[in-house]
């Protein structure tokens, strides 16, 4: 049978229970498999919700060929971090609306520490060095969505320079 | 020197998707980060969408780069705002 990709860019959406029983089939070395999905949300629960807040539909786009070249070097780059035995990442695109799954990141190791760190450092990777951007439509109208400090923040803490929200260099 | 020239985003929205473009006596080194500021400096919407200090993200041959590195002739190089994915 063969190996299914690492990485994969689709509309659809996807099941984060039959992506993990797909990743760690057939391999009695696994231990643990962690998985971490994001989701649209509005931000109806922010402290001050006001009209702005109520997204209705979000797109996402992204640059084909090279959205899947590079989050496929990022798994490459966690391989080398952790010792961890499989990795993939689902990325949706196209219209989605609250409530949807955007992304799933799926690890399975031997043990658990190394998939919960090798997760958290691919979504961490993902979040700004992955070519995609998000369009939010709102009753005040559309807009893109402005990149997170805290995004590049989170990948400092793995010793890597975002350089998206604010400066810095991308590469480890 | 000739550049397959791509936006996205918002970039898009005001450029197109792209253009085979002739960078005509280009200085040395021909960096991402001189096209940049060539393109921004045709005017119009090319400059609201390129200009300084407006945070913008380069690629060259569908891969990350910094403003310091030089292009080649036939490169794909994408011009994009900040990325938002995950």
């Amino acid at each position: 049978m063969p190996t299914p990709p690492r990485v994969r860019i689709q509309t659809a959406d996807f099941d984060l229970a039959a992506e993990a029983a797909s990743l760690r089939a057939g391999d009695a070395g696994v231990g643990a498999v962690v998985g971490f999905v994001g989701t649209v949300r509005d931000r109806h629960g922010s402290a001050a919700p006001s009209a702005a807040d109520r997204v209705e539909t979000m797109e996402l786009e992204h640059y084909p060929g090279m959205t899947e070249r590079a989050i496929e070097s990022m798994i490459d780059e966690a391989m080398r971090r952790f010792d961890i035995r499989a990795a993939r990442v689902v990325h949706r695109v196209g219209p989605l609306q609250p409530l949807d799954q955007i992304v799933l990141v799926v690890v399975a190791s031997a043990h658990r520490g190394q998939a919960f760190q090798a997760c958290e450092f691919l979504i961490d990777y993902l979040k700004t060095q992955a070519p995609f951007w998000k369009k939010e439509t709102t009753p005040e109208g559309a807009g893109w969505v402005d990149a997170r400090v805290a995004d590049d923040e989170a990948l400092a803490r793995w010793g890597i320079g975002a350089g998206n929200a604010g400066p810095g260099s991308g590469t480890p | 020197m000739r550049i397959q020239l791509r936006y996205f985003a918002s970039l898009r929205e005001a450029l197109g998707a792209g253009e085979t473009f002739e960078w005509a006596d280009p200085p040395q080194p021909p960096t991402l980060g001189a096209l940049r500021d060539h393109l921004a400096a045709r005017g119009g919407r090319h400059a609201q969408a390129l200009a300084r200090p407006r945070a913008l993200r380069c690629a060259l041959d569908q891969t990350m780069r910094d403003e310091s590195t030089p292009v080649h002739d036939g490169a794909e190089v994408a011009f994009f705002p900040p990325v938002t994915g995950g």
